[in-house]
């Protein structure tokens, strides 16, 4: 098993109806390795992500996990990743801790100590007794942020982490990805922008 | 350090449980549904109480399966909407045990509610204390069932934008033997014969939902995540 490559995608096929969304796309990450998927609105970016969490199933192609396949072995797969999607996932009618208790719970025991700690990392500490409704789209990207780094998950899934986040909160992504790949975890971030973090990044653009 | 699927399944439960009671108004729609419908009934109907008594299993029956439909529709459409659900998919317990859980629960704020309430709208139709035992395991008995049952429909109709209305179409017709033998216990227990026959079948109907429903609602959650 070759470690400088934990997570393979291997020739991914996806068609969505007629359009053929992905087209043999295969990439690699590796321990302390940051993978950045960029490119135009409608190429697949999101649907390859939602590939590699294992909720949706290629056509053709395979991801592996330390060389196991993630269909095959999907509780331990799923119990090392991390996943924030575009949307922050959140109940509104739960505070942000309670958020975080009943999603992080299911992934490992934590206390709420660790929660409350997670939370003052992404700066919303204050917020953590209110419901998340009340929360502009911002502090709930925060939230959801807080969730990722509660999991203590090796393998980070991250769609538009920068979306809704002021240049603070950019500041903020950087750092926590940075800090992440430094203690040798891999993160798959889908973003637009330009990503300028001083760590080991691949790119993979992704064209119509 | 990583969480056993007993532990996940009674956290789920109890999130649902919290969630609901956040939003009573959710809890309270089919409750207050179930009482209006049954109170309709002896309006519409001339006040003679025997003929009342003689109806009053399949009315109950019938209101209270349509107000236990009602609340179907919120089992997943919630967490799908909000992107929980993916979050729930991904937290490496199966989707089974997911579903198990939020359908116990589903149950316990809805169905189990309707139960409780069941002797008052059983007393304004007409029907005797003694039959109210078997009245309260057959409701009992048969709302949990159509959970379960709901709960496949649910998993396959999230995805669609008229959900709710396809969702009736797959549950009710499923839901016919429920009406059938409820509404005969029922009606046996308010005539003062032997119920026990009809109330065994009801068992058998929960027991075989309980135990294979979670399966299938699972699939059907996958394919709509897809």
């Amino acid at each position: 098993m070759n470690m400088s490559n934990a997570l393979c995608v291997e020739k991914v096929h996806v068609w969505r109806g007629d359009r053929h969304v992905l087209q043999g796309v295969s990439t690699q990450i590796g321990h302390g390795e940051l993978l950045h998927v960029s490119g135009p609105n409608g190429t697949g970016k999101t649907t390859l992500l939602r590939v590699v969490t294992g909720l949706l199933r290629p056509e053709q192609g395979s991801v592996t996990w330390l060389g196991r396949s993630i269909v095959e072995h999907r509780a331990d797969y799923q119990a090392a990743l991390a996943y924030a999607a575009h949307e922050p996932a959140l109940k509104g009618d739960l505070t942000a801790l309670e958020n975080l208790r009943f999603s992080v719970g299911l992934k490992r025991r934590s206390k709420p100590q660790e929660l409350r700690g997670a939370l003052e990392r992404t700066g919303v500490a204050a917020c953590a007794d209110l419901p998340a409704r009340v929360l502009s789209a911002g502090q709930r990207r925060r939230v959801s942020l807080a969730r990722v780094i509660a999991m203590q998950a090796p393998l980070w899934l991250l769609d538009e982490p920068y979306a809704n986040l002021d240049a603070a909160g950019s500041e903020l992504v950087s750092g926590l990805l940075q800090d992440h790949v430094a203690a040798g975890g891999l993160a798959l971030v889908v973003a637009h922008r330009e990503l300028a973090l001083g760590c080991n990044v691949r790119r993979l653009e992704l064209n119509s | 350090m990583t969480v056993g699927a007993w532990e996940a399944f009674w956290l789920i439960v109890r999130r649902e449980m919290r969630l609901s009671f956040r939003r009573p108004e959710q809890l309270l729609q089919p409750l207050v549904f179930f009482l209006i419908v049954t109170t309709l009934f002896p309006l519409g109907l001339s006040l003679q109480l025997s003929l009342l008594r003689d109806i009053a299993p399949g009315v109950l029956w019938v209101a209270a399966l349509l107000s236990a439909l009602l609340s179907l529709d919120f089992l997943f459409k919630s967490d799908a909407d909000d992107g929980t659900l993916e979050q729930l998919a991904l937290s490496g317990h199966g989707l089974t045990v997911i579903v198990a859980a939020k359908t116990l629960a589903h149950w316990l704020v809805t169905g189990l509610a309707l139960v409780l309430v069941s002797p008052i709208v059983g007393t304004a139709l007409g029907i005797p204390v003694d039959a109210f035992a078997t009245m309260l395991v057959s409701l009992a008995l048969g709302t949990l069932t159509l959970s379960w049952l709901g709960a496949i429909g649910a998993g396959l109709t999230i995805g669609l934008r008229r959900g709710n209305v396809l969702l009736s179409l797959i549950v009710l017709p499923l839901a016919m033997p429920l009406l059938i033998f409820g509404a005969g216990a029922t009606d046996r227990a308010v005539s003062g014969t032997n119920a026990a026959g009809a109330l065994y079948l009801l068992a058998a109907l929960c027991v075989f939902t309980c135990t294979l429903a979670p399966f299938a609602a699972a699939a059907a959650l996958r394919i709509t995540l897809e």
